[in-house]
């Protein structure tokens, strides 16, 4: 199988990669060797780690940080971003119409099993329209690309997308270790991210919000694996960083206890899951949340983002509908493709699935990170015969999609570049304003050679990602 | 305005690197005195145990505890001892990521330095010709953290916050270590300079660092009952009583005028203040030292308690 190497051969470089390889060539291996160290010393330092859970021996690791950067055009860039927005806002859409008058359904674009007995459907949405009409305020769209101008969107991030922080992090690395890079290529500038964050959430203050609006962080605390980046983004937002226990209802409000006494919140931005959102709504046991937001969100006391019920937009039994999402509410063909996708429950489709299982990736509809997923050309037959098994006892679970040939840039090691396969990740924020898409977002590389996986739990590593102002 | 969470977070992180600080100096005064003098220096690790403390929950032999058992248990134990160099670098670091937002960049990575270097250095057991170098580097530590928090941070009420566990815990600290030890500062132990009591003042000393600065003031006339005022009463030594009461009363006072609003506690630190002040060291003695400073542990510790309750700590 050959992939698309975001760099280009050594004498057929991409022009994006022009300027960086000219540098690089000029380099001595032994202080690229030092700086891949400094690299590690300076995460290291900084705290900036995630907790791997069922993993003993370390409570908290270090996600590895590749000093060779993702490398992207402007034009490149404008076509993506586009593509992305226009994706976005269909998602929205989306979310406003099925927790109203469902439209879509009624319409036969999607079937109406799509949503009953989906548990990231929440009921408790229906009729309510959140302020602004904003539901999905914080999207992280993973995108994967096999050629020159083929991108595909491989998920919707809607609920609760992570890995913002390292995409800042691994800019302010990537200055401090290599400023005359900075100096000679004109690189799009994304440390903003947390002002545009600040001011997109302030846009949709709720109804009760009098004056300016009062913005904090929800965590789950410090064990949870995303905590340094719920704290990094309170931190560089300048907002309160609060747990479920700093926080209760007061006079219809979302109040936080301080050392001045109860004070009101007016948009919340969690990163709590919505089962453990309200104890009084959802999940009973939840120490996590609030009890009784629910009542304090629908009567216009607070905001939450992103709005409850916003999974089933990136649910992945939903994938398969993007296109036709995205056409239904715009009213114009998708201009980022869906990578083709069969959907196990249907007949025709599973008996393809099985047969082909070898050359095919297989996905959990509700699962996420990468653990309840078959990769076909891996695995080995064992594998797949036990995966074969489950596929025939609940079709309805799975979808199948085919190996893509991820395209690849290159990593540092110590015997040179080598190539790995990478993805992207761009943050997308949707205020009740505008849309705002920091030109960047997370380039997640699968450290292991030959791997497709990319994800932090399974071994995979991030990169800067540049975007280039050459045009 | 803070957090009620934040605000104990802060008390608690800058409590917790003073206990490790203290803890670290009372080693080393122990460590100090059985390396100088000629006598039998049999006495001083059990002694080391009770100034810091964890005389009860030592698991073995505390009348006969070794140099080794004495630095491994108060250094590096964290299963028996809660107030171990790691057990507290530990859990002020958990406050230190509970707090985040509230730090500078540079405090919160001077503390994250410190927790790394620590748990590496001291991973295995200690070997005693490194002793030194090992608590040398605490302090190091702690004091790398210290000047990234006064180099950086906004003198506002997080500041303060912060500054009330620190002078909480030292005054908690000082009248301790006085407190184990009481009997040889008494004005009937005369002087001071026998073989047996001239280690035992001099590790007092040494444990708040302070032996220097006493020869600076009184001179070399080492009698117990000068020793005793000096660290309480003498307003211009960090770490004597008055100095601790001093700062947090005045830290109270900032916060009460940083809020526009004043709290039961900020009364009950006055208080404590004026009878440090207006107390005679003759005075002292003659209530009895060792209730006096009994009763100082009790007045800080319900200080403490009034603060959490005035300022919502949860």
């Amino acid at each position: 199988m050959s992939y698309f190497d975001e760099m280009g051969a050594e004498d057929d470089l991409r022009d994006p990669y022009e300027t960086y390889s000219a540098w690089l060539r000029q380099q001595d291996n032994e202080a690229l060797i030092r700086k891949h160290h400094d690299a590690e010393r300076v995460f290291r330092r900084t705290g900036i780690t995630f907790a791997v859970y069922g993993q003993d021996e370390a409570e908290e690791r270090l996600i590895p940080f590749d000093i060779v950067p993702r490398i992207i055009s402007a034009r490149e860039w404008r076509r993506l971003s586009q593509g992305i927005e226009q994706r976005v806002v269909a998602i929205n859409a989306f979310l406003e119409d099925i927790y109203s008058k469902q439209e879509i359904i009624r319409a036969g674009v999607l079937p109406e099993s799509i949503i009953a007995g989906n548990a990231a459907f929440l009921p408790e949405m229906m009729n309510f329209r959140p302020p602004q009409g904003v539901y999905t305020h914080i999207i992280g769209t993973d995108i994967v690309r096999t050629g020159p101008d083929k991108f595909y969107v491989l998920e919707d991030n809607a609920r609760t997308p992570s890995g913002v922080s390292y995409m800042l992090e691994n800019r302010s690395a990537m200055i401090r270790l290599f400023p005359e890079l900075f100096r000679a290529n004109r690189i799009k500038n994304v440390e903003n991210y947390p002002d545009l964050l600040r001011q997109s959430l302030e846009s949709v203050a709720p109804p009760a919000c009098s004056g300016k609006p009062t913005v904090a962080v929800l965590t789950p605390g410090i064990y949870n694996s995303a905590y340094f980046e719920h704290a990094f983004l309170a931190d560089n937002m300048g907002v309160d960083l609060v747990e479920g226990s700093d926080l209760q209802v007061s006079g219809g409000r979302i109040c936080m206890r301080t050392t001045q006494g109860m004070k009101p919140i007016d948009v919340i931005y969690r990163r709590v899951d919505d089962a453990f959102l309200d104890p009084l709504t959802f999940n009973p046991d939840s120490m996590l949340g609030v009890p009784g937001i629910m009542d304090v969100y629908r009567n216009g006391g607070i905001t939450i983002a992103n709005a409850p019920g916003t999974g089933i937009a990136d649910d992945k039994a939903l994938y398969t509908y993007m296109p036709d999402i995205v056409k239904f509410y715009t009213g114009s063909k998708p201009l980022l493709e869906n990578v083709p996708t069969w959907r196990c429950v249907e007949k025709d489709s599973l008996a393809h699935v099985l047969d082909n299982l070898q050359d095919l990736v297989v996905k959990e509809v509700h699962g996420s990170g990468g653990y309840g997923m078959l990769i076909g050309p891996t695995a080995t037959k064992e594998e797949r015969e036990a995966f074969a098994a489950k596929l025939r006892k609940h079709p309805e679970n799975y979808i199948a999609q085919p190996t893509l040939s991820l395209s690849t840039c290159p990593v540092f090691t110590e015997q040179g570049l080598a190539p790995r396969h990478v993805d992207l990740r761009p943050f997308v924020l949707m205020g009740g304003d505008k849309v705002r898409i920091v030109p960047g977002g997370l380039t997640r590389v699968a450290l292991k050679e030959g791997s497709l996986v990319v994800n932090s739990s399974q071994g995979g590593g991030t990169k800067d990602t540049w975007v280039l102002n050459d045009d | 305005m803070l957090l009620g969470r934040t605000a104990s977070g802060l008390y608690w992180l800058f409590r917790y690197i003073e206990r490790a600080e203290n803890v670290a100096r009372i080693v080393d005064a122990g460590s100090h005195v059985a390396l100088t003098g000629d006598a039998d220096r049999s006495d001083v690790w059990p002694s080391v145990l009770r100034s810091a403390g964890v005389d009860s929950v030592f698991p073995g032999d505390v009348d006969h505890a070794t140099e080794a058992e004495v630095a491994d248990f108060l250094l590096r134990n964290r299963k028996e001892n809660s107030s171990s160099v790691l057990s507290c670098i530990d859990l002020a670091r958990s406050n230190g990521r509970m707090v985040r937002t509230a730090l500078t960049r540079e405090v919160w990575e001077s503390l994250n330095e410190a927790w790394m270097t620590m748990n590496a250095s001291l991973s295995g057991p200690i070997d005693l010709d490194e002793l030194v170098e090992r608590l040398e580097e605490i302090k190091r530590q702690t004091a790398q953290i210290r000047g990234a928090f006064f180099g950086t941070m906004m003198r506002d009420d997080r500041y303060s916050f912060c500054r009330l566990g620190t002078y909480s815990e030292r005054l908690d600290n000082t009248a301790r270590i006085m407190d184990v030890k009481y009997y040889v500062l008494l004005p009937s132990s005369s002087w001071v300079g026998t073989p047996l009591d001239n280690h035992q003042w001099r590790s007092i000393l040494r444990s708040v660092s302070a032996h220097r600065s006493f020869t600076s003031v009184y001179g070399t006339e080492f009698k117990s009952s000068l020793i005793a005022e000096f660290l309480i009463l003498d307003r211009t030594m960090p770490r004597s009583l008055t100095f601790c009461a001093a700062g947090l009363d005045r830290t109270l006072g900032y916060l009460a005028e940083h809020y526009s609003q004043s709290q039961p506690c900020d009364e009950a630190a006055h208080e404590m203040l004026l009878k440090l002040r207006t107390q005679k060291m003759d005075e002292i003695f003659e209530m009895g030292l060792h209730d006096f400073l009994q009763e100082m542990i009790r007045q800080n510790s319900g200080l403490s308690m009034q603060i959490a309750t005035d300022y919502n700590f949860s």
